[in-house]
């Protein structure tokens, strides 16, 4: 762009004799802050799209878990964010301790690396499912037996998600674990010339399936009968012979067991993702999208993940990378505007037996 | 010890105004001359400059005075309260500092008022979508209004992200040997105006709880729907104590900006908010003397124990936990103000003849038979739902 006018004033002067501060405004025009950028958005579209998906299928597996919760407790579990970043460690630890070193890519047959993949979900799966029913047994259960108010328990969750946090901190450090990458992402299809890789395939119908086996657990089984029973009315549910205390268990430990699976596919797509303050974007945008479809409706959550996933992509090709979590938030303040209850509507308690 | 505290309250508040005012001069005065005293034990030297950890301990008492009008006196929990905090110390740094591109230099005075609508703006623009929400979607909705502000910090070019504002304006004054009051390196004269600051601001907070503002935010904290119900208009009296609240915030932004002198994106992270918070639940919400405590607690344990600060927060977050489940009232109660004053009421009406009795907080201290069969309710300070509220 030799022609330009602005750059051949700069050129004649003596970049030397400006000030820097001067000079700062026509930095700042070559890169704008933001951009509004329609044919970008189109160009990515179906792109978009699909790894919106992939991402929304991570943030509806977290937002069942609060969404569980929620319905069961009426508590905001600001702490199982926490909880996913224990899952993530549990993954990573899982795959250091079988023998994968930061850096390298794997050179192991299919089926072996499957097998360390499941086999670290499943420890995640373990740790969080745990972890959870510690969290409520150390933190909440103290707080329900002295029927102390609303405020006392989400100050304590919040206590809760930053020992938690710290504790992780003081044990790995600030700085992020390094990238094990055990499937590396290949694209094996196209849609409307949007390459789909193998692991959003994967991740997008395992989440579907968790989810069908949660919404199941929950409207057919008879634990979940008892969940929904507690979410509807717990005076009565204790009276009609449902162990309260037991279905708090239940539901912290069903969330935490999602929230590892969350874990392990969040480090599959970002293996460089395993930081101990990860889970605070991660789980107030899961909560987002629990609010969004509905808080205490699991098709809620399911639904609002997946659309804030891909809302998040589109306003990220619109506005730029850096306005991708801005994007999240005001969808956040714009839903509890206009529709509190969510898309879906909140109804934990009233989906049919 | 908690039967002196409630002997020192019940003769606190039997005294008269200005009984109290004169028996607050030499304690003011003894704050006042802290910084110059320099008490052996107490100091933070030499690890940290002590006026310059007790001005940070001042900023954060006046950080938790204003979120106590949101949190104690109304009852509504604000995450994002760092975010107004921003807003004030940004609004110091684009109207004075010469890297800003609005090119002005305003002195910090004429800064303040300016500053302090700007934030009041923003907590009604806050407030106005978001208080019609229950209690729990405020906290995220103001955790996440805290994010936003910090991520246009990073993003929006006129803020200037990373590199931040160089040079904001202080206040002017010179010692009389010529140096100025208000120095980066020397933070008395900072420390003196905040604590100055601090008695004015808590002059108006204590003005405006007596007033029906107050007892509409006690009303509103207590019971929301039995409010309404009664007449109290919920929702502009929560967008007062938001708006009033920021405001409060945004002069403590201002008042940091100046005396660091510099501001940047690095400082308003939502782990500062939860710091707030920690100061106004460990002293006591709602109670204006527990959250100076608590905020002094806060930022003056770090600075003179020297523990690394990695384990602060650990610490207080876990203080969070425990207070909850042991001390749910934070350190020092919440006030009954409306309730010494309802009792107080009370024992004129039907008092056995004798001048008005203050009342004590417990049912022990109170003269035995002079009072009717029908009790007010006295268990409010030291009940579990006391503090949390």
């Amino acid at each position: 762009m030799p022609d330009a006018p602005g750059e051949r004033v700069i050129s004649v002067l003596d970049l030397a004799a400006l000030d820097p501060a001067a000079l700062a405004p026509l930095v700042v025009h070559a890169e704008p802050w933001i951009n509004f950028d329609v044919g970008l958005l189109v160009d990515r579209f179906w792109a978009n799209t699909i790894n919106g998906l992939a991402y929304g299928s991570v943030y509806a597996l977290i937002a069942l878990g609060y969404t569980l919760v929620y319905g069961v407790l009426q508590l905001i579990n600001f702490a199982h964010s926490e909880i996913f970043v224990i899952g993530v460690f549990g993954v990573y630890l899982t795959f250091v301790a079988l023998g994968f070193e930061p850096g390298a890519i794997p050179n192991l047959p299919l089926a072996a690396i499957i097998l360390d993949l499941v086999l670290a979900g499943l420890v995640a799966m373990a740790v969080a499912g745990l972890a959870a029913i510690g969290l409520e047994r150390v933190a909440y259960r103290p707080l329900r037996r002295r029927n102390a108010p609303r405020l006392a328990f989400l100050i304590t969750a919040i206590g809760a998600s930053f020992v938690i946090q710290q504790v992780i901190r003081i044990w790995r450090g600030s700085n992020p674990e390094g990238t094990i990458r055990l499937l590396p992402p290949s694209p094996v299809f196209s849609i409307f010339g949007a390459p789909v890789t193998n692991l959003q395939i994967v991740i997008i119908l395992a989440s579907i399936a968790m989810f069908v086996v949660t919404d199941r657990f929950v409207n057919g089984s008879r634990l979940g009968r008892g969940i929904r029973a507690v979410a509807q009315d717990p005076a009565t549910a204790t009276l009609m012979g449902v162990n309260r205390e037991r279905v708090i268990t239940i539901t912290f430990l069903v969330g935490g067991v999602l929230a590892g699976v969350a874990a392990l596919f969040y480090l599959m797509t970002i293996p460089q993702g395993a930081v101990y303050n990860g889970g605070f974007l991660l789980g107030i945008k899961a909560f987002t999208a629990a609010v969004l479809g509905g808080i205490g409706n699991l098709r809620g959550a399911l639904l609002g993940g997946l659309i804030l996933g891909v809302a998040e992509n589109y306003g990220q090709s619109l506005f730029g990378g850096d306005w991708r979590d801005v994007v999240a938030f005001v969808l956040l303040v714009l839903v509890l505007m206009f529709r509190p209850t969510g898309i879906l509507g909140e109804s934990l308690a009233r989906s049919r037996a | 010890m908690r039967q002196r505290m409630a002997d020192l309250s019940t003769f606190w508040n039997a005294r008269s105004r200005p009984q109290q005012w004169v028996m607050l001069i030499p304690v003011v005065a003894f704050l006042f001359a802290l910084p110059v005293l320099n008490p052996p034990i107490i100091t933070t030297e030499p690890a940290t400059d002590f006026p310059i950890a007790l001005f940070s301990a001042a900023v954060l008492a006046l950080i938790a005075i204003g979120l106590n009008v949101v949190i104690g006196q109304a009852g509504l929990l604000d995450l994002g309260y760092v975010g107004f905090f921003a807003i004030g110390a940004y609004s110091a740094a684009l109207l004075s500092s010469p890297d800003s591109v609005l090119g002005i230099r305003l002195s910090w005075i004429a800064i303040v008022p300016i500053a302090m609508v700007a934030t009041m703006i923003s907590g009604v623009i806050l407030g106005t979508p978001t208080l019609r929400l229950r209690g729990d979607y405020l906290a995220i909705v103001t955790l996440g209004f805290g994010e936003i502000v910090r991520l246009l910090a990073d993003n929006v070019e006129p803020l200037r992200g990373n590199r931040g504002f160089q040079d904001i304006a202080r206040p002017g004054g010179t010692y009389p040997d010529g140096s100025p009051i208000f120095a980066q390196t020397d933070a008395l004269g900072f420390y003196w105006l905040a604590v100055t600051i601090i008695i004015i601001v808590l002059m108006f907070m204590g003005n405006l709880e007596r007033s029906r503002v107050g007892r509409a935010w006690i009303a509103v904290r207590e019971d929301e729907d039995a409010a309404e119900l009664t007449g109290v208009p919920t929702y502009k009296f929560k967008i007062w104590a938001f708006a009033i609240g920021a405001a409060v915030g945004g002069l403590s932004g201002t008042l940091f900006a100046a005396q660091v002198g510099y501001v940047n994106n690095q400082r308003f992270d939502v782990t500062t908010s939860i710091l707030y918070l920690a100061a106004v639940v460990l002293g006591g919400s709602g109670n204006k003397v527990g959250v100076i405590v608590g905020a002094f607690l806060v930022s003056y344990i770090p600075d003179r124990f020297q523990f690394e600060p990695q384990y602060r927060f650990l610490v207080f977050g876990l203080a969070l936990i425990i207070l909850m489940a042991f001390r749910p009232q934070g350190l020092l109660g919440m006030r009954q103000h409306l309730l010494t004053y309802g009792r107080q009421a009370y024992a004129r009406l039907f008092g056995a003849g004798t001048a008005v009795a203050p009342s004590g907080m417990t049912p022990s201290t109170r003269p035995a038979g002079d009072m009717p069969e029908v009790t007010p309710d006295d268990h409010a300070g030291t009940s579990p739902r006391g503090g949390g509220e």
